[in-house]
């Protein structure tokens, strides 16, 4: 495979003419657009089923506890004896709708399918830097998902203790039966996860920092590139401590050793462990775990930029502040993790340090929605579907991030911490929003990945029944969590305290329930549109970026002649003294133009 | 066989739904053949953002009218509850403001400058007043609620030691709670999961030996004279669990290998709060939904009329059993508490 590789003279324009075969094209294809394609079928649409699904079952079992449903006993069968949820099971649930949803539909689905495809087209490339280093981090993360999955067909069952698989719980067999072999599938998988994850990250930083075409320099770039590009660089920086942080629990968990572990008594008996602490863990695990976030939120963030933009007919406003406001988010988002912690047991000074560092970043990331609002202020909106996603986004991450103030602040998460509060704020501002992007994203760049429309008609009634739904279920699920409901719970029927939440957690499950119906929309458009859609146009949203010059059939090395040249950044829209409404970056400055933007 | 018919059913539904959408699909040929929005378009879904900025404010309020009571904001029956309660209605104003105006904003921009063919946007690509603007104020209300925020932290996670707290030991295990009193020297025997011995009860690991432990007192209900500051110290004997006592506003996790802890000043007696008129309304509420379901909580064993107490509850993943791991606190005046102290086994006597 890799004699192939050497083949790929890129400066070669009768590069695509060269023998594919259906393998290499289709399964082991090294090419970028195909690779983001696979991460899109992949990554989100099959986890994405999967992890919404179990939200669906997760959803009925906290709506309707004791009951028998015979979805339940249809799809977990012998863990839904008669038609009841197994309390084990429910974890499990938990756990594994955790840890599809943020790692393998938000963060290699999201940067998989958009970096792959935009970052060569939008900077100006023939490829990513090393096409076969791309396949291969694209088949690890297969292999990932396919460990994952299987796992629910162990034994025991899979992984229980929560996404963030806390040791003593997740490190003892005996504490519980997802602890087993489901566990290891877990830690396996989420190693392999991470070595794809690095080896496309590694790829995308030194594809930007390369191969970006003569005039596009970093402040000529889209604000997708650079929401891309400094996720990759978090992914470098944080996903190795969650790797070793997998790796130590592997040892605590196979070979003996005490690293998390200590002074323990369960079942009778004493374990040997001695010294190891767990809240060593959770620094380790955090360390990924808060900048995770915005791992899957800044690419989001970037489709947005560019789809707001693009559609609003203007300029995104403040483009230098969305660049530094990305790059503040980047750098906080690796020393607030300890906010995860407060409670913790670790010292109260660490509390009132991260709970400063937490605060500030609430900063770059207000700008970013006043840019956002100011893009939309006196532009002439084209309300394509993905225009909707992207004001939903802007929606949702403002309601979700608010609420992110209390949270962050130490004195009050003593009392939210692990509520439904927190259940509500982080599945609108990092769930909801990053899904809302990759749907955004899908609808605008589908004529870029498949040569057709998706239907907008369906695109409408997707986006505002999902949109009310999303509402529907977290808006209220505050209210339960100021309440005092912890999560996780398998059923709260022994809690009459909570009874009154009850009538609650049935609406919300009403919306759900709807929600999931509505992604069935989106299911139809897109494998519909692949075949039967529209035709596309070269340019269909006419958009000033590099990837719409390419030609609509996709061909290996993006462009048949020459790689364009930039001679303007990519927001030129309106720009006066033009008699269209766009002028593309190719277009050379007329004599007297300004570059207005800085 | 109900598996085949339920999956059956499912996949019937699906596809009836897949074939409503292929309809709604197929009655769209004819019309306008292009899938990038027109006039009409931009116009429909204007109108539905406003009708969209509408629903938003009706949820909210629906959500404050039947869920505003808040157990979380009123009500606190500790001494450092005030505070957290205030900030925390600081916090709730600051973003209920906030999330009126950038939503009312976003989708009225969203509504007035809906596209129409021929007009040209305004090109306005920065304006480095508007942004200092929308850094300076988060920067500065931040700011306050970060000042606001440590004062209070710091206020509730400084133990004094001057208060003479009541020293109680809290002690998870996988799936109930057990409270230890430190007795009458007020110091908690030296313990160690290495110390269990099953078969003379000392369940907790309690050195025998430590002329401290002694008088230690073990109990599953945990009863706290009002008004006293208690310094709880936790530990857990298997995995990480959460000592969660909302109405204290107060929550630490309890983990294996280390202690941990977190003091508080009760304020208010279990009697005292069973008369408070929000409780008063909320226990009739509940009683008024159990009443409707009478048969099925009959079914599970439970009691049929509920009363308000205080509750220590398990707010950290810990097995199959999470759902269920809680303890009753009973907050009563010095006599009635002495009263029940006297009444317990201490350590040495308790042992097999």
């Amino acid at each position: 495979m890799s004699a192939t590789v050497d083949t790929h003279n890129h400066d070669d324009h009768d590069v695509h003419h060269h023998k594919e075969t259906f393998v290499t094209k289709y399964i082991f294809s090294q090419d970028h657009k195909m690779i983001a394609k696979q991460y899109l079928i992949t990554g989100v649409i099959a986890m994405g089923i999967i992890g919404i699904m179990m939200s669906l079952m997760i959803r009925m079992q906290i709506a309707w506890p004791d009951q028998q449903n015979a979805v339940f006993e249809a799809l977990l069968g012998k863990w839904a004896p008669d038609g009841i949820m197994d309390a084990d099971i429910y974890l499990a649930l938990v756990t594994i709708h955790g840890t599809i949803m943020v790692f393998f539909v938000l963060t290699a689905g999201l940067s998989g399918t958009f970096s792959n495809l935009l970052i060569p087209l939008q900077i100006g490339a023939r490829d990513m830097a090393s096409g076969f280093l791309n396949m291969v981090s694209y088949w690890l993360f297969f292999l990932s998902c396919v460990i994952m999955v299987l796992s629910f067909f162990v034994e025991a069952g899979p992984a229980a203790a929560g996404w963030t698989i806390y040791p003593p719980l997740s490190a003892l067999p005996m504490a519980q039966p997802g602890s087993g072999t489901g566990m290891t599938m877990w830690l396996v998988s989420m190693a392999i996860f991470i070595a794809s994850s690095l080896l496309g990250s590694l790829n995308y930083v030194v594809t930007v920092l390369n191969l970006r075409t003569k005039g596009m320099s970093m402040t000529r770039m889209p604000l997708t590139i650079w929401a891309f590009f400094i996720t990759a660089v978090i992914g470098i920086i944080s996903f190795p401590v969650l790797l070793s942080a997998a790796l130590l629990l592997i040892m605590d968990r196979s070979f003996g050793t005490s690293f998390f572990l200590s002074d323990i008594f369960i079942q009778g008996e004493v374990l040997h462990y001695q010294g190891g602490s767990p809240v060593l863990y959770e620094h380790l695990f955090w360390f990924l775990g808060h900048p995770e976030v915005y791992i899957v939120l800044l690419p989001a963030l970037g489709i947005t930029s560019e789809i707001i933009a693009t559609n609003s007919r203007k300029p995104i406003f403040g483009y230098r502040a969305m660049i530094l406001s990305i790059l503040a988010i980047a750098f906080l988002s690796t020393i607030v993790w300890g906010h995860h912690m407060f409670i913790s047991g670790m010292n109260p000074f660490l509390g009132s340090v991260f709970t400063f560092t937490t605060l500030l970043i609430a900063i770059p990331s207000a700008v970013k929605a006043f840019n956002y609002i100011t893009t939309l202020w006196k532009g002439n909106l084209q309300m394509n579907p993905a225009m909707l996603f992207s004001i939903g986004l802007v929606s949702t991450f403002i309601t979700g991030g608010l609420t992110g103030i209390i949270l962050g602040d130490s004195a009050l998460d003593i009392n939210v911490h692990d509520t439904y509060f927190v259940v509500a704020h982080f599945h609108l501002v990092m769930g909801i929003s990053a899904l809302y992007g990759v749907f955004a994203g899908v609808y605008h760049w589908f004529p870029k990945m498949f040569g057709r429309m998706m239907n907008k008609k369906l695109g409408y009634l997707h986006f505002w029944i999902t949109a009310v739904c999303a509402y529907g279920v977290f808006f209220p699920m505050h209210f339960i969590g100021m309440a005092g409901l912890p999560r996780r719970y398998y059923t709260n029927s022994n809690f009459p305290l909570f009874d009154d939440t009850a009538d609650t957690q049935v609406v919300i499950t009403v919306f759900a329930l709807i929600a999931g119906a509505a992604q069935l929309i989106f299911l139809y458009n897109f494998f519909s549109s692949i075949f039967y859609g529209k035709k596309a146009t070269q340019n269909p949203w006419r958009s000033t970026t590099l990837e719409w010059t390419t030609p609509v059939e996709h061909i290996h090395g993006n462009w048949p002649g020459e790689i364009p040249h930039v001679h303007r950044w990519p927001y030129d829209y309106s720009k006066p003294g033009h008699d269209e409404d766009f002028v593309p970056q190719t277009v050379p400055m007329k004599e007297g133009e300004e570059e207005l933007h800085h | 066989m109900t598996t085949l018919l339920t999956i059956i059913i499912v996949l019937f539904v699906a596809v009836a739904i897949w074939q409503l959408i292929k309809i709604f699909d197929l009655a769209q040929v004819g019309a306008s053949n292009s899938q990038v929005a027109d006039d009409k378009d931009n116009k429909l879904n204007g109108y539905l953002m406003m009708g969209f900025l509408a629903f938003i404010y009706i949820i909210t309020i629906l959500c404050f009218w039947y869920l505003g009571d808040l157990p979380l904001m009123s009500n606190s029956a500790s001494e450092h509850g005030p505070g957290i309660d205030n900030l925390m209605a600081i916090s709730m104003v600051v973003i209920f403001i906030v999330q009126t105006v950038t939503q009312f904003l976003l989708h009225y921009f969203a509504f007035k400058y809906r596209g129409e063919k021929g007009r040209k946007a305004l090109f306005y690509a920065d304006n480095n007043t508007l942004e200092a603007i929308w850094t300076g104020i988060p920067v500065v209300v931040l700011a306050g609620l970060i000042i606001y925020g440590l004062f209070t932290w710091n206020d509730i996670m400084n133990v004094d030691d001057q208060e003479d707290p009541l020293i109680v030991e809290l002690y998870a295990q996988q799936f109930n709670w057990k409270a230890r009193y430190a007795g009458q020297d007020n110091v908690l025997g030296k313990a160690n999961v290495r110390l269990i011995d099953l078969d003379r009860a000392n369940i907790l690991g309690v050195d025998e030996r430590d002329p401290n432990a002694q008088d230690d007192v073990i109990v599953t209900e945990l009863h706290l004279p009002v008004n006293r500051p208690v310094l709880f110290k936790m530990r857990s004997q298997d995995v990480l669990h959460s000592a969660y006592m909302p109405y204290f506003r107060a929550q630490m996790n309890c983990v294996p290998g280390m202690v941990t802890q977190f003091g508080f000043t009760p304020t208010v007696t279990t009697a005292d709060m069973r008369q408070n008129p929000d409780i008063i309304d909320k226990v009739q509420n509940i009683n008024n939904l159990r009443r409707a379901r009478q048969a099925e909580i009959e079914e599970a064993g439970q009691e049929l009329t509920y009363e308000f107490d205080y509750l220590l509850l398990c707010n950290k993943i810990c097995g199959k059993s999470h759902y269920n791991m809680q303890m009753k606190i009973i907050v009563e005046t010095e006599e009635e508490y002495n009263a029940w102290m006297a009444e317990q086994t201490t350590f040495a006597k308790s042992l097999n």
